[in-house]
């Protein structure tokens, strides 16, 4: 533990990554560049959200590591222990106590408090990156606010599959102004985002920060003719019942038996301790 | 009757060598201007100033906007010119794949210049989408095709109508039929010259090809080493050339 300055990063490393996180916040949803660090774990691995996490907690935290809904998968127990280890801060798996949640993939199904901090990991900031290659043509499309492209991609969708078919980090348009990539949370969680508790999403390769502070206008980017719609697998979670949560689809054996059960691993669990619980647990075919 | 666009003195150097040096000329509605010169004369930078895309070092390009008048597009600010060139003006390039974006479908490339200005209803983007398909000679059951599967010719089409959706008033055109082969040409010169009567467009078409401004251009001018040697009724130039570069290039072309 003394080895290590307070949450791994140097103070000034913090202070920069502060610098930005507040700029961040004060122009919801640009972009801000930022040194990124290399951090000790790949790139891919929330390189990002680690920073931005360390620039953030305090010795008074708790933290909590969500990789896809789950607590106890490779990259959410490596990064718990990262910061045990050089931050010793408490840690735990329980959404409602915790001050600052690192996600990767996923929103919590709880809706989070004023005193919370959601910090996501993006592998790509750049919602226009895969329709514009060239990086100095999609800032100035940013800050000349040219977004009819955005909507191109969602004309190609419907041309091709009938529908909206873009079903994770799906594009949504901030306080009016940037249109952001969410992260690829599934578009079911994009209502989400209207939330109380402070969102920071932080990008380690690509070197870049963003915010969206809370109680902002966040409104995914649609057609008159095809409004937005959240989606989920239409079924309840086979574990404890809830038919409001984003569920994952588990393949139980090689005869296409299958269940689904919540992708969000804590409200699962405690929906179970409160008493939720399916009679027949098992596979449904 | 207020010109479209009054081009003043526009000069553009490359260092010590002239790009295009104190070009002037007026356009009106629904004229067609040819510029043609050898290569390397200055036409594509003249249009390129012209449109925006080059800023020039000297000069005034005046555009008689729909709703502020006469203003000048080099000293505009650039999202007012960037949205001029998304509804008043339409550039055709050269070759397709420079003004089409590959990977998306013929309908997505049409429809970009109307959800670029604000088009949210994806009926009505679709339907003008195979409007205009119909109207520049495109199956309309080719509009989820990407332009990769297209021939050239289709692709330069695609391209025209991409500019057309949004109902421009004035066309930039380099070299339209530029690399297509001559009865494609042919079809294409018919379609354009349709179109800018149809449309009462005004357009600027730079060309090497005389036959080209010889079918399109109401006016022509010649250029070489940057400067305009020699202006007129394009019948006028053609028939009765008074310089002796204009003599050199109607000469040249080849009598079959």
């Amino acid at each position: 533990m003394s080895a290590y300055n307070f949450a791994y990063l140097d103070e000034q490393t913090k202070r920069m990554i502060r610098r930005a996180i507040l700029k961040g916040l004060a122009i919801p949803g640009y972009q801000v560049p930022f040194a990124s660090r290399e951090m000790p774990m790949p790139y891919g691995w929330g390189t990002g959200g680690v920073q931005v996490s360390a620039a953030t907690l305090t010795p008074e935290d708790t933290l909590k590591v969500i990789d896809q809904g789950a607590d106890d998968t490779t990259n959410a127990v490596s990064l718990r222990k990262f910061f045990e280890r050089t931050a010793g801060v408490p840690t735990t798996e329980e959404t409602t106590k915790a001050t600052v949640i690192q996600t990767r993939h996923r929103i919590p199904e709880v809706e989070l408090g004023e005193d919370q901090i959601l910090v996501y990991q993006v592998p790509i900031p750049e919602p226009l990156r895969f329709l514009e290659p060239r990086e100095t043509e999609t800032r100035k499309m940013h800050s000349l606010e040219e977004y009819g492209l955005m909507h191109v991609k969602l004309y190609e969708d419907i041309s091709q599959h009938g529908a909206i078919a873009t079903s994770y980090a799906y594009p949504v348009k901030v306080a009016g102004r940037y249109v952001m990539d969410p992260s690829p949370i599934p578009k079911f969680d994009n209502p989400k985002m209207e939330m109380a508790a402070i969102q920071l999403f932080g990008a380690g390769r690509e070197q870049r920060i963003y915010a969206v502070p809370p109680y902002t206008q966040v409104v995914s980017l649609d057609f008159d003719d095809y409004p937005f719609e959240p989606t989920k697998a239409d079924h309840p979670c086979d574990l404890c019942g809830a038919e409001d949560s984003y569920l994952d689809e588990v393949i139980m054996d090689d005869a296409g038996t299958r269940m689904f059960v919540c992708s969000d691993a804590d409200y699962c669990r405690s929906r179970r301790d409160t008493g939720h619980t399916v009679t027949a647990i098992g596979g449904t075919v | 009757m207020t010109p479209l666009l009054q081009v003043r003195d526009i000069s553009r150097r490359y260092g010590a060598r002239i790009g295009c040096s104190d070009v002037s000329f007026d356009l009106f509605p629904g004229e067609v201007m040819g510029i043609v010169g050898e290569s390397g004369s200055g036409k594509s930078t003249l249009l390129n100033c012209l449109a925006g895309h080059l800023a020039p070092d000297t000069g005034q390009v005046i555009f008689d906007t729909r709703a502020d008048g006469p203003v000048d597009t080099v000293i505009m600010s650039e999202p007012a010119r960037r949205m001029l060139g998304r509804t008043d003006w339409a550039f055709v390039h050269q070759h397709a794949r420079d003004g089409l974006r590959m990977g998306v479908s013929a309908g997505g490339n049409i429809g970009e210049r109307l959800m670029a200005v604000g088009a949210r209803h994806y009926g009505d983007i679709r339907a003008q989408a195979s409007d205009w398909l119909g109207r520049v000679e495109i199956a309309e059951d080719r509009i989820d095709d990407r332009p990769t599967a297209y021939s050239g010719g289709m692709q330069q089409r695609l391209q025209i109508a991409r500019n057309l959706v949004t109902d421009p008033r004035l066309v930039f055109m380099d070299e339209p039929t530029g690399g297509l082969d001559v009865s494609v040409q042919a079809r294409l010169l018919d379609l354009l010259r349709g179109l800018v009567r149809q449309m009462g467009l005004s357009a600027l078409i730079v060309t090497h090809d005389l036959a080209v401004v010889r079918l399109l251009a109401d006016r022509l001018m010649v250029m070489k080493d940057g400067h305009v040697v020699e202006a007129g009724l394009t019948d006028q130039v053609l028939d009765d050339p008074q310089h002796a570069y204009t003599q050199l290039l109607v000469s040249s072309v080849l009598q079959v």
